[in-house]
């Protein structure tokens, strides 16, 4: 029996990644991962708030492992499934113990709001890292039931989980073996991925897109050529930009590469007998349908149409606007004096 | 040769440099930079996956900040290409956090208002005001205002992943406010206090 993790989910497994939490909400019962969600959590700022305030944005990050700590009963352990809020959470945590003074400050900021944290009281890890050490692949591989023979599989790791790696939790920076094992383990074949570490583009689709397509292009042209059936990932970003950013790129590079992307968890779930459906197949926009025919398994049908309700008055939603900031922003291709 | 000492001496003092800025980065970045011990070896631009894209590699950016040359490092797009991949800092040899020194770069020249193009920093800011506001980020509302500000050109192109995303339920129409949400702009608030007096 193992014990309980305290789950911080993060924003995108409520939707763009919500294959990602459907499938290890289904999987987790089976191999006995008991989570327990951090009440009331809130975003950890990506790779944005860093690079705005420094004291600010630790102090975003650090009101998650003040509620993780209140909120721990027995578990000092956070799972993250996300990259980016792996890394928030672990770099905080490291980089207050580092430099004291950054764990004073963030502290004068959380008395504010009636919180604390004592940097190094919790460890950070990703859950690919607890279900292969603690869960342990001998206890995964024993709940296969439908062995993924004959899948030929990219095992796509991409920067944050393996580095910077503060607490040397895995293998190697650079070319870390878990995903492989894991996947192995499930019984696919897993081809030797040599870009499995390298960078998804990031935030870049959304500022630098050529920068993003580049990179984007490079992972899936690697992918294919390694004829792989499938590529998994352990990331939301990952997986939204080679997955949806991926027919952009094909007309960049007047290429038609038509490469599913995966959660590796919806590929446990498979292992473990469970339906398609119930593991978010059907979402991604690159359709898996064609991999997945290939070892029995019949791909639901499109996800069931937008529930969201036209707006009365016919518009488009739109956010509603926010209040005035206090940044100057110039034109765009004018430069600031 | 006495045209040159003519030369010298005709020539305004030379203007002194910003010596300071180095460790004004350093300080300003979570953690210990580590920046001062930088060799110059280049380990970190021959890591790079994005260099190409960059006006100064990160070695010759460091080398810009100790020799004070603030405008100029400052203006420099290489932290806004950026991507956070992490292969330089596992890679350097001095164990420079390199990817937190960016982070540090890019707000400062937010704070100086010295950037060639808005659209990085404007991103980063609108994705940080919806998390202020809702203690959530909310991609719908930041896609539609960034993409309509800084990229209406590519919008047709983006339509079909748009709707897949919204019929897929991947993209949520309206924000998500967390309960705490008064107890954590009490908290961002404080830390900006903090972070100005500091």
């Amino acid at each position: 029996m193992s014990d309980s993790y305290i789950l911080y989910p993060g924003c995108s497994m409520e939707s763009s990644a919500r294959a990602y939490y459907d499938s290890l909400k289904a999987i987790a019962g089976i191999i006995d991962l008991r989570l327990q969600e951090i009440d009331d959590w809130n975003c950890c700022g990506a790779t944005e708030y860093l690079g705005i305030k420094l004291t600010p944005a630790y102090a975003l990050i650090s009101r998650n492992l003040a509620l993780a700590a209140q909120q721990a009963n027995g578990t000092r352990t956070v799972v993250a499934p996300c990259s980016a809020c792996y890394l928030n959470l672990a770099k905080a945590d490291y980089y207050m113990q580092e430099q004291p003074v950054l764990g004073q400050h963030v502290n004068e900021a959380l008395a504010a709001g009636g919180l604390s944290y004592k940097p190094g009281s919790l460890d950070i890890r990703h859950l690919l890292d607890v279900l292969v050490y603690d869960i342990g692949l001998d206890t995964i591989k024993s709940k296969v039931v439908r062995p993924l023979t004959g899948l030929r599989v990219a095992p796509y790791l991409g920067c944050m989980v393996p580095r910077p790696d503060y607490e040397h939790r895995w293998s190697d920076y650079e070319y870390p073996v878990e995903l492989d094992l894991l996947l192995n383990a499930l019984g696919a074949e897993v081809i030797e991925f040599p870009l499995k570490t390298e960078c998804c583009g990031g935030h870049m689709t959304q500022i630098s897109p050529d920068t993003a397509f580049e990179l984007i292009r490079r992972l899936i042209s690697a992918a294919d050529s390694h004829q792989a059936d499938i590529m998994t990932t352990v990331c939301p970003m990952c997986q939204m930009n080679l997955d949806a950013y991926q027919s952009e790129t094909n007309k960049k590079f007047n290429t038609s590469f038509r490469m599913p992307i995966v959660f590796f968890t919806q590929l446990m779930g498979l292992a473990f007998g469970l339906d398609a459906k119930d593991l978010g197949f059907g979402q991604e926009l690159v359709s898996a349908r064609n991999a997945l025919a290939k070892i029995g398994i019949e791909h639901p049908a499109e996800a069931p149409a937008g529930t969201a309700k036209p707006k009365k008055d016919g518009s488009l939603p739109m956010p509603a606007p926010l209040p005035p900031r206090n940044m100057h922003v110039v034109g765009k291709d004018k430069v600031a004096k | 040769m006495q045209n040159m000492e003519q030369e010298r001496a005709s020539a305004p003092p030379k203007q002194i440099e910003d010596l300071s800025l180095l460790g004004e980065v350093s300080h300003r970045t979570a953690g210990v930079s580590r920046l001062e011990m930088c060799i110059q070896c280049g380990t970190c631009g021959g890591s790079c996956p994005s260099e190409a894209d960059m006006d100064h590699t990160p070695r010759m950016l460091f080398a810009m900040l100790r020799a004070g040359m603030r405008h100029a490092a400052l203006m420099s797009n290489t932290p806004w290409i950026c991507v956070s991949c992490y292969h330089c800092v596992v890679r350097c040899p001095q164990n420079v956090h390199i990817a937190d020194v960016m982070y540090t770069l890019k707000g400062m020249a937010i704070e100086a208002k010295l950037y060639q193009d808005s659209t990085a920093p404007d991103f980063s800011q609108t994705f940080v005001d919806m998390v202020e506001e809702y203690g959530r980020s909310f991609e719908f509302g930041l896609a539609t205002r960034h993409y309509l500000k800084h990229f209406p050109l590519r919008l047709p192109n983006m339509a079909p992943m748009g709707l897949g995303m919204l019929s897929k339920h991947r993209m949520n129409i309206t924000p998500t406010r967390i309960k705490g949400i008064g107890q954590l702009k009490a908290i961002l608030k404080r830390a900006k206090e903090v972070e100005a007096t500091s």
